[in-house]
């Protein structure tokens, strides 16, 4: 006992003075860390107290950015709206995409191609599905209206209405990721044991009362991560708002990230842009801290 | 010897596979792709209108005076720049694809070979801005739009002052003659201290299509005036046939444009030479009303979704008796493969407002690089795009109207036109009217974009003064700072 702790301090000195020589394996990882990620954003918190306008001289004004933000009813707008988008974007695909993989979960025939299909919206371009969907609002020639006449449902304004745009925008997304939802909680189903089951059966235990207590706190933690992937996603959607509506009608769906990206990129305005980087990062990551503390206080291992 | 696969070596030869398809993978992306086909031919009809969004100008057409090229006789040499290679950014516009069309041409006359590259109008804009700013710029030439980056190039001193050329016998071809350019095409190039930043390719005036046979079918006229446009809507308006008054611009941004074009009528600038806004003027509220009034009480459902291509279909498909817009369309509304309307489309010159008649414009042109090292052969190309046979070229496409008083009578390109004789009126008529619609100040963007926000707010019903009075408050700041 005695040699063997003697025999680790004698080992632990020697990896101690070893340190030095170590810590160079270290350096290539820490420089691009540094690189990529220290520097861009110790640079962007520099911008944030400048003002600089790209084709004017850039001037030091301190907190005067974050100060007119605080008051910029336009931007203020903008937190409660991402927040909407968000939302929707998030609960129909965490509902659809539980239901659709209970679905996927059973054994019929050509399930396999059946998920294959059902997966394909999750590969395609953001960019592209965009536009296709563009093409398909369109009020005059748009497949939609076209779609919704035949079973006598009068036309809709889709994104062309202030009251619609944002949960039209969220359909496109639910489109889009509740597959991803799907293989998530798939994934889950598919690790879960079947004995509480066969013991539910002879309980007299329904589908419903099945699902209930046995696999929806089983999926609990599959479901958290799909939540945490999905809420990150939708916060910072941008191609498919952009694409769609530019932020319109007025301003019914400009998004924080529309909003950062027309003063960056269309007025201009580094310094200013570069203060709603900084709220709408601490925004996420607030967001991020609750969802962990959330899935921590859910672990049903604990 | 048992050839059954043990676990490792199962394990093994998997990763080699897996390892094989990986990089498999990764060098197929890496592959080059294959060069996307530089702009295809521009097919006659041009897709799509160029000055999409507009913007500004105050200073009616100032009188440029330019030493005229003098005597031809000095050795003026197209090939002068031989073996040289300049890199040319246009957008992805009629007039971009025109020159990328006929670029063999250019590198057979001069030997210089060019990399041109078109890239969509925004993203173009937001590429010239940034690397202006870096003080270097991986392109030598420029295509630009004077009603939207006059004031930003000309205040930064970006494009090169083309003074020298222009007065350096052998640096202008002979037969090029500055002066056949208009007055409006030589004052939207020209900076008020007397630089001359660009060459004028391409000028949109405002019109007013109008539906024909709409207005027969009701025994309406052609709108002369404002009032006219008014009523005519009112008269023509009917939902119930699928069938409204008047389309334009309803989206945040792009109605600025509209409304700007409008408020020439009231004869006042929006923003006046010593930058004065005149946003909360009782014309401007005015003006505000009337778009608030079109846009609210005839126009399709959802117009303030609209910019130039909802209310193009609109029009196209017969659903719109009047589309205020640039003048640029006509070759689309003219293809019976898109529109429903050949044939029955009326040009009319952009009517009287209660004070004046004017037909707002905006322009494009292009210029060179300021930190360019090849700025001859840059100027060469500059030559070249706003040649007489170039611009005819455009003008043959239905492009809209061009800086070139010659095109118009150019015989050519009269007769490979491909819209009708009576646009080509309506565009020598508004060039005599011609005024520019949008401030030339440094943020245009923002200005068309804040009373772009309050232009829509209008059309779901809010008091036009108080959006213009919250427009103005707001704007005003982004205006002084910009010129401080």
């Amino acid at each position: 006992m005695e040699i063997t702790s003697r025999a680790l301090v004698a080992q632990r000195k020697k990896a101690y003075s070893r340190r030095g020589v170590y810590l160079w394996f270290i350096a290539p990882a820490v420089a691009v860390i540094f690189a990529v990620i220290v520097f861009p954003w110790i640079f962007t918190l520099w911008m944030s107290v400048n003002d600089w306008r790209i084709g004017s001289e850039i001037k030091f004004i301190g907190l005067e950015n974050f100060a007119t933000l605080a008051t910029n009813t336009r931007f203020l707008s903008t937190i409660p709206r991402t927040l909407y988008f968000t939302v929707l974007a998030v609960i129909l695909p965490v509902i659809l995409g539980v239901f659709a993989a209970e679905v996927f979960h059973q054994n019929f025939p050509l399930r396999g191609l059946l998920r294959g299909i059902y997966v394909a919206p999750m590969m395609a371009t953001p960019v592209a599905i965009a536009l296709v969907f563009t093409m398909m609002f369109h009020p005059q020639v748009g497949v939609l209206n076209f779609l919704l006449s035949l079973v006598g449902i009068p036309k809709q304004l889709w994104v062309y209405s202030a009251d619609t745009v944002i949960p039209t925008l969220a359909l496109v997304e639910v489109w889009q990721w509740t597959p991803l939802v799907m293989l998530i909680v798939l994934g889950g189903l598919a690790s879960l044991p079947t004995e509480p089951y066969e013991s539910a059966v002879i309980d007299g235990a329904n589908q419903w009362q099945m699902f209930r207590y046995i696999t929806f706190p089983l999926i609990l933690p599959f479901l958290m991560i799909a939540i945490i992937i999905r809420t990150i996603d939708a916060l910072k959607s941008f191609d498919i708002i952009y694409v769609i509506s530019q932020g319109g009608p007025g301003t019914a769906s400009e998004t924080i990230n529309i909003y950062l990206y027309l003063q960056a990129f269309s007025f201009l305005q580094i310094g200013h842009a570069s203060a709603v980087v900084v709220v709408f990062f601490t925004i996420i990551l607030a967001l991020a801290i609750i969802l962990l503390v959330a899935r921590e206080r859910l672990r049903w291992n604990r | 010897m048992s050839k059954k696969l043990t676990r490792r070596e199962f394990l093994k030869r998997s990763a080699i596979l897996g390892t094989g398809v990986a990089s498999a993978a990764i060098l197929n992306a890496c592959a080059p792709t294959p060069e996307p086909t530089k702009a295809p031919a521009p097919t006659a009809v041009p897709p799509a209108p160029t000055t999409a969004p507009a913007a500004p100008t105050t200073a009616p057409a100032a009188p440029v005076t330019v030493a005229p090229t003098a005597a031809p006789k000095a050795a003026f040499d197209w090939k002068r720049f031989k073996g040289e290679k300049i890199e040319a950014l246009l957008i992805k516009n009629t007039q971009g694809d025109i020159m990328v069309k006929h670029l063999k041409e250019f590198e057979e006359l001069t030997g210089i070979t060019v990399g041109a590259d078109q890239p969509a109008e925004q993203q173009q804009r937001q590429k010239l801005a940034v690397e202006f700013a870096s003080g270097q710029t991986s392109f030598d030439v420029v295509y630009y739009s004077f009603h939207v980056q006059k004031r930003l190039f000309g205040k930064n001193k970006w494009v090169a002052d083309v003074r020298d050329y222009l007065n350096d016998p052998t640096m202008v071809a002979p037969d090029w003659d500055w002066n056949d350019f208009s007055a409006a095409g030589k004052a939207w190039s020209t900076e008020p201290d007397g630089r001359i930043d660009a060459v004028s390719n391409k000028i949109d005036y405002c019109i007013v299509y109008c539906n024909k046979e709409l207005f027969a079918a009701k025994n309406v006229p052609l709108p002369k005036t404002y009032d006219d446009i008014v009523s005519a809507a009112q008269k023509l308006h009917d939902p119930s046939k699928n069938i409204y008054g008047f389309v334009g611009r309803g989206l945040k941004n792009a109605n600025t444009m509209l409304w700007c074009w409008m408020l020439l009528g009231w004869d006042i600038d929006v923003i006046d030479s010593k930058l004065n806004l005149n946003t909360t003027s009782p014309e401007a509220i005015e003006c505000a009303k009337m778009y608030q009034n079109l846009m609210k009480n005839y126009a399709p459902p959802g117009v303030g979704g609209f910019n130039w291509n909802e209310s193009q279909s609109a029009f196209a498909l017969g659903q719109a008796a009047m589309w205020m817009d640039g003048v640029g369309f006509a070759a689309p509304l003219e293809d019976p493969k898109s529109s429903k309307v050949v044939g029955k489309v009326a040009y009319v010159v952009m009517p009287k407002g209660p004070k004046a008649q004017w037909a707002g414009m905006t322009g494009d042109g292009m210029g060179v690089s300021a930190f360019s090292k090849k700025k001859g052969p840059a100027w060469y190309f500059c030559m070249w795009a706003a040649s007489k046979a170039m611009l005819a070229r455009s003008f043959a496409a239905g492009s809209g109207a061009q800086s070139r008083n010659s095109v118009y009578t150019d015989p050519d390109a009269l007769k490979s036109l491909v819209v009708p004789k009576e646009w080509v009126d309506t565009v020598v008529a508004s060039g005599k009217i011609g005024r520019a619609a949008l401030p030339i100040i440094v943020p245009v963007t923002e200005f068309r974009d804040i009373f772009g926000v309050a232009l829509n707010n209008m059309i779901g019903g809010a008091d036009a003064a108080t959006e213009l009075k919250k427009a103005t408050d707001e704007f005003k700041p982004i205006l002084a700072k910009s010129e401080a």
